[in-house]
Parts: C-alpha cells; structure tokens; sequence
C-alpha cells in the first residue's frame, strides 16, 4: 500500500540500471519507483500543474524584478480623460485598476500574498492536524477520545462563516488571515492522521520495536510519525487550494488582506462595481486564483493516486 | 435509535459551543461595544449609561450565562447598527436564502449527479478525462469568479437574465447556478467513484450474466447504491452553503442573510454577524440530523437500533 518510502528498493535497482544509458534521475523516475510514481510523471496534466505551481512560486518570489512597473503607483496616464480605468495596451498589459494603478504588476505580486498565506496557513493547519491527530490515536485514553470529540465539534462549525466572523472582528491583517486559515482547516486531516496512526499501531515493526524495549517517544518519533509522511505531503498540496480560495474570499468581503497590498481577491473586490465597464478587473485576478487552486488540486491529486489510492478526500 | 440520540445529543453540544465562541469573541473584541451602539460623538455619560443598559458591566460569568440564557430563548441580541432585534432580521431573511439553497441544490443534483454517472460508464475514455476536468475546475474556482463571470456574460452581454436582485424565477437562475457548480464538483467526482465500485460488486456481474439489459442493470441495480452517499453530502450542503451565500447574495444582490453579513462587515455590526454565525451551526446540525433521518428510508440495511 505504501509505496512512498523507497529508500530499501533503491540501491539494489540502481545497479540493475546503470547500463540503460538513460540519465540517473530519469531512471528512478520511470523505472526505479513504483508504477504509480510512472503514471505520475507521464500524467500531462499533473506536469502542466506542476510547470504552473513553479512558474506561480518563481512569479512570488521574484515579484520586484518581474514587474515591470512600481505596483502601488497611481499613473497620471493610467486613467482615461474621464477617469475610467484602461483596457489591456501595450503599456499596461493587462490594464489599469480604478486608481490608474497597473493591474499587471498588482497581479504578479498578488502571488506572494495568495502563496504565502496558502502555504503557511496550510503548512500551520497540516502541522495541527498531524499533531492532534496522532496524539489522539497515539495516546489513546480520555485524551484521544477527548481530542477526537473536540475535533468532531469543529466539523460542524460554519468554517467560511467563522472565518469572517473572527477576520471581521480581529482587525484583518495578512497573518490574521493566515492564523484563521489555519485553525479552522485542520480538522479533517486529523480524523484520517487519527485512523492512520490506530492503523499504524497495530502493524507489525511498531509491535517489534516495542517487544525490543523502544520507549514510546522512540517509537512515536521513529516508527508511526514517518508512516504519516505521504498523507501529510498529499493534504500539505491539496489544502494550499483551499488555503487560496479561502484566502481570496476573505479579501474579496473585504475581511482579508487589506488595500493597498495587492491581493487577487482584493482587487475583485475593489473593482467589483464597475465589472461591466471593465472586465478585465474581474477577469485578470479571477484567472489567477482558478489557475492557482486547480494547479494545487491536481497536483495534489496526483501525488495522492502515486503515494495512497484509499486516501479519500472530505470537502471543506 | 441510540445513534440517532447521540447525534441529536451531539448537535447540542455544537450549538453550546458556538455559543461559547460567539461570546468568546464578543468579549475579545477590540473596540468597546457601548461605543458603537453610542457613535463616535456621543458623550462619555451616555456610553456609560449603554454600557449599563446592555449589562457589560457585570462580571464576565454573569454576563455569560445571561447570553446563554438570552440564546436559549432564541433572543441574539441587537443589531448596533438598526435598532431590531437579531433574530428577527435573520427570520426575516431566512425564506429568501433557503429559497436560494434549495435552488442551489437542485443544481448540484442536475449537473453533478449525470455527469458522474456518465464519466463511471466509460472510465478512462474521453469523456470521463473532460468531466472530471470540469468538476476539478468547478471546485476550484471561487464563487465571486464565477458569479461575476456568469452576471457578465449572461446578464449584461447576452442579457438572458437580470443583473441582479430577486423575486422572480428568472432572478435565482444564476445566482442558484453559482451556488450549484462548486458542489455539483464534488458530487460528480463521488458519484463516479461510489458507481465504479458498485458495477464491480458481484451482484452486478450476476444481473449481467443472466441477461438483464445493461441500461436496467445501471438504473435498477447499481443506480440505487451509488447515489446513497448522496444523502449525506445534501446534508451537509446545509452548512457549507451558509457559508458560500454571503459570497453569492453579495455579489447578486440577494436580499438573504448572507447579503445581511455583507452588509454587517461594513459597518462591523457583531451582533449581526455573530447571530449569523450561530444560525449557521443551527443549520448544520439539523442538515446532517435530516441526513440521518433520510438514510434508513432511502436504504432499508441502515436501522438505528
């Protein structure tokens, strides 16, 4: 079932392969790892969500030099005579917003707000989850059962409707945004860490590192903490979609990150009155935030049918 | 029946949490309550006199078991910002956005429930792929995208429907649309999985074998264990479409109770957005209890008992 740890199965393969001619790093790919790992790197369209994760995580961290214009800057020449927004020209690829800013350079650092609250909102309620979930069936007792209850509890809390509820009330800020992210979108995956850690338990090497005389953190920390690495990279990449959209929703209500800092969902928000003057106000940012979630979503998908098919995946 | 009692005992137990974290956050809060019933130019004596009024002066626990006492009688409060009660302005909302739910719902079923009939009929044809590209686009996208999408296109392009507001059938269509497409992903993809494994089972192999019509083994035979997750995701629709119309109604104007959040955001009316919050866990709890209930009678196997 888990094929994630190939760490045994490598060494004796390589030796097998070595007169292939192929490169190393192309024979481990394609022929080293399982067959599932294969489907993974042949699956066009979880390489095209690969190639779109990386070109969006270039675009973020290299914002300062891939604008081409100051982004917070209002251009005397963005408006029209009328003070209308301009259409995509060739000064302004992609327009100009209600303040003559230029959309482009507003989108392109946009992407480090929406990657760095998904990713560390995601990474943060991964962490909780993982944690609760295998102190929960680790522990075991009234502190599982009292965990697992309270976890229970959070599933049936109205997540978008917390969120702006403490967003709204917490003054929003980028690492509000974040914290609220993250305590809100760990629930499900400590249910299944919690069914995996049960699982875990009762295999075989966990019961012989006991009989040798492990101590209980020596088996937590060496024999069940690694059987949970695939589920956590799998939910670390398909919870970033959800991160985003959450994030982009929040700031499209206005509770998220605030103006001035470019973010996609800000932006719609803004412009959001005058959509039918100018479209691309909508269009540009909203693109953006599907790529970004579908890019996560298949790539996380992807991940999950190579490393676990029984994986099944709650909705947020 | 035990079952059912400990869901029933459950739910409760949601609610009083909510309640906990509703007040929770009202005590954390930032800004002082008296001053924003008061406004900004009303005097220090007034606020004083508010602050009394509304009994924030007395000891947190007192004040606690006051809401809770208010809450179990179904009194959230007053809006800061309109002098009514809360439960009153979210009654009066309520029928518009269930409308909107059930519409919402209806689409879900419509596009999700075919579309993954359809993709687990020929698994890994074409089809299948397009479909399921689809429903992965339709759970990505957000729903303000979308909906801008939908009203720009076919309201003020094409102007097929209105561009906004509500009353008659023609203004719920997009609104219910936007509402309906992000499920109708998910229902897809779980329809498909759940008919994937039934036309594996034996008993599907046997109709086959002994020369019942494929279209008869699909709508007799497998149709009617693969569409039974189905309940339970109608149930807990409920709650994630709390959340998902305070987008919809403010992007289409629908005057709901998610349209009531929006406004309440502006002018940071708690109350308001509290009571909603507290309305959306009541939600919840009865969608996922009208799922219990629904199970037994949609699968005779399931008895609570």
């Amino acid at each position: 079932m888990n094929n994630f740890d190939t760490r045994d199965s490598i060494p004796g393969k390589l030796e097998r392969m070595t007169d292939t001619g192929l490169p190393l790093t192309r024979q481990l790919q394609t022929r080293g790892l399982a067959p599932r790992w294969k489907r993974f790197w042949r699956d066009p369209l979880v390489m095209l969500a690969l190639l779109t994760v990386v070109v969006l995580t270039l675009m973020a961290v290299f914002a300062p030099q891939l604008a081409p214009k100051n982004p917070d800057l209002n251009f005397p020449e963005g408006l029209s005579d009328a003070g209308a927004p301009i259409a995509p020209n060739s000064s302004f690829w992609f327009g100009t917003d209600l303040l003559g800013r230029d959309l482009f350079s507003r989108i392109i650092y946009g992407a480090r707000v929406s990657l760095l609250i998904g990713v560390l909102a995601n990474g943060a309620a991964v962490l909780i989850g993982v944690f609760v979930g295998l102190i929960a069936g680790f522990v075991g007792g009234i502190v599982g059962t009292l965990l697992m209850r309270f976890t229970d509890l959070m599933t049936a809390f109205p997540v978008l409707l917390l969120a702006i509820a403490l967003t709204a009330i917490l003054k929003p800020s980028l690492w509000i945004v974040a914290l609220v992210i993250a305590l809100l979108n760990w629930v499900s995956l400590a249910r299944v860490v919690y069914g995996q850690v049960l699982g875990l338990k009762s295999r075989e090497y966990v019961t012989a590192a006991e009989s040798l005389g492990a101590s209980q953190t020596r088996v937590l920390l060496r024999h069940v903490l690694p059987g949970l690495l695939p589920t956590a990279v799998v939910w670390g990449t398909l919870g970033i979609s959800t991160s985003v959209m959450l994030e982009a929703t929040l700031s499209f209500l206005g509770v998220g990150v605030q103006p001035p800092t470019p973010s996609w969902g800000g932006i719609i928000n803004e412009s959001q009155s005058y959509f039918t003057l100018a479209p691309w106000l909508v269009a540009f940012p909203g693109i953006m935030i599907l790529l970004t979630a579908l890019s996560f979503n298949l790539l996380g998908e992807g991940l999950r049918e190579a490393i676990d098919p029984s994986a099944k995946r709650t909705r947020f | 029946m035990r079952l059912l009692l400990e869901r029933i005992f459950q739910g409760i137990l949601v609610l009083l949490a909510v309640s906990v974290l509703t007040f929770g956050l009202a005590v954390l809060l930032p800004a002082d309550p008296a001053r924003m019933v008061a406004g900004p130019s009303a005097s220090v004596q007034t606020v004083n006199n508010i602050r009394h009024e509304l009994g924030l002066d007395k000891p947190i626990l007192e004040q606690f078991v006051i809401y809770l006492g208010k809450v179990l009688r179904g009194d959230l409060g007053r809006s800061y910002k309109q002098s009514v009660n809360v439960t009153e302005l979210l009654l009066s909302r309520l029928p518009a956005t269930l409308e909107l739910m059930l519409a919402g719902i209806l689409f879900e079923l419509l596009l999700g429930v075919p579309a993954g009939i359809l993709a687990a009929l020929r698994p890994g044809s074409f089809l299948d792929r397009g479909l399921m590209m689809l429903s992965f686009a339709g759970v990505s996208v957000p729903q303000f995208v979308l909906g801008l999408s939908l009203l720009y296109v076919f309201a003020f392009k094409f102007p097929i429907f209105p561009l906004g507001g509500f009353g008659t059938l023609a203004h719920i269509i997009l609104p219910a649309l936007t509402l309906g497409i992000s499920g109708a992903g998910w229902y897809a993809r779980v329809v498909r999985s759940e008919m994937l494994e039934v036309l594996g089972q034996d008993y599907v192999r046997t109709a086959t074998a002994k020369g019942v019509l494929r279209s008869k083994v699909i709508t007799n035979h497998a149709l009617k264990n693969a569409l039974l997750p189905v309940i339970g995701m109608i149930g807990s629709d409920i709650g994630v479409f709390m959340g998902g119309v305070v987008v919809v109604e403010s992007v289409f104007g629908w005057a709901g109770v998610g349209k009531l959040v929006w406004d309440a955001i502006r002018v940071v009316d708690i109350p308001v957005i509290l009571g909603v919050v507290q309305l959306g866990a009541v939600m919840i709890v009865i969608g996922n209890l009208l799922a219990d209930l629904a199970y037994p009678l949609a699968d005779p196997r399931v008895r609570y008992g």
